[in-house]
């Protein structure tokens, strides 16, 4: 079971407004696999959405040997995390702490909602919450 | 009179004002801020209209003042620094500010600790923001309220240190307030 995970941030609207991730060497997958599967996920999020209630939603898909879990916001911005470990608590700790910076990205009024997030203040504090949250 | 008599004027006359939620606050600047950016075609405009709508504020705002604070007539440049600082930035804005780099008796800076309009604030690096002064307005306001009791003054900022330390906005910045000729604030 490898470490490697993706984090993708996916607006409304359907755009990735921010992703991160660590790959693991694999030889017969093309590195954009993980991407992939997590676009394919985005419909199982979605109904899952409307039928719970909590906004952390774990291991919603499964694609080959990878789970998906997702975290959805009031404003329907899915974070969706691709991964092939399983740590339930971590995930979701990761999830709620990238949600309250996110909820500070969006209170710049300089922010278009569902815009990308350039922020590289963002991208460092996502960075070292995936490395102190995320791993087996 | 001593500046912790200034302080203690500002508390109360905040006490006797209205309060607004401040994070509503924040945001309606915000807002009105990237507004006046998308309107304008570079910085030094939105520069200006910014310190064009503080004008027009601060002209209304000095009477309120005036009447809430209490103040009586002053007779040095010097106390109307310090009742800036002490009295109507607290009374409007709960932060108070230190009178430094006093030169003569001609100019004078306002030193804050934090912007209370730029909480959550990060300027986009592109050319419409590189030279933007967020709180522009508030330069205005003390060029308008200043402008309606007394001489005309030159109010700009001088220094404005927008850490990208997001979270720790250490937004230090220094307002120059510039007098073109030596004046006392006469009530």
């Amino acid at each position: 079971m490898s470490n490697g995970y993706l984090f993708v941030m996916v607006g409304a609207d359907d755009v990735p407004l921010y992703e991160y991730g660590v790959l693991t060497q694999r030889s017969e997958e093309s590195s954009y696999s993980y991407h992939f599967k997590i676009h394919a996920a985005l419909d199982a999020v979605d109904e899952c959405m409307w039928r719970k209630t909590n906004m952390f939603l774990p291991n919603v898909d499964v694609c080959s040997n990878a789970l998906v879990s997702a975290f959805v916001t009031a404003g329907s911005v899915r974070l969706m995390l691709l991964h092939e470990f399983r740590n339930d608590d971590g995930i979701k700790h990761f999830f709620t702490d990238v949600y309250e910076l996110f909820i500070k990205i969006q209170l710049n009024p300089f922010h278009e909602p569902n815009s990308p997030i350039k922020s590289q203040h963002f991208d460092a504090r996502v960075k070292g919450l995936a490395r102190k949250y995320l791993k087996p | 009179m001593a500046t912790s008599s200034y302080k203690r004027l500002g508390d109360q006359a905040f006490s006797k004002v209205e309060h607004i939620n401040s994070e509503l606050f924040m945001l309606t600047y915000g807002a009105l801020v990237a507004q006046v950016v998308k309107d304008s075609e570079d910085a030094a405009e939105a520069n200006r209209q910014l310190d064009q709508m503080g004008y027009n504020i601060g002209v209304r705002l000095v009477d309120e003042f005036l009447a809430r604070s209490g103040i009586g007539k002053i007779s040095t440049f010097r106390e109307t620094a310090e009742i800036i600082a002490k009295v109507g930035f607290k009374m409007f804005l709960n932060v108070i500010a230190t009178v430094g780099n006093w030169s003569g008796d001609k100019e004078y800076s306002l030193l804050f600790d934090e912007n209370p309009l730029a909480e959550f604030v990060e300027l986009p690096r592109d050319d419409a923001t590189k030279a933007l002064f967020y709180s522009n307005l508030l330069c205005g306001v003390l060029r308008g309220a200043l402008e309606s009791v007394s001489a005309p003054f030159h109010v700009y900022f001088f220094y404005t240190l927008l850490l990208l330390i997001r979270f720790y906005f250490i937004y230090l910045f220094i307002c120059f307030i510039y007098s073109l000729r030596c004046s006392s604030l006469l009530v």
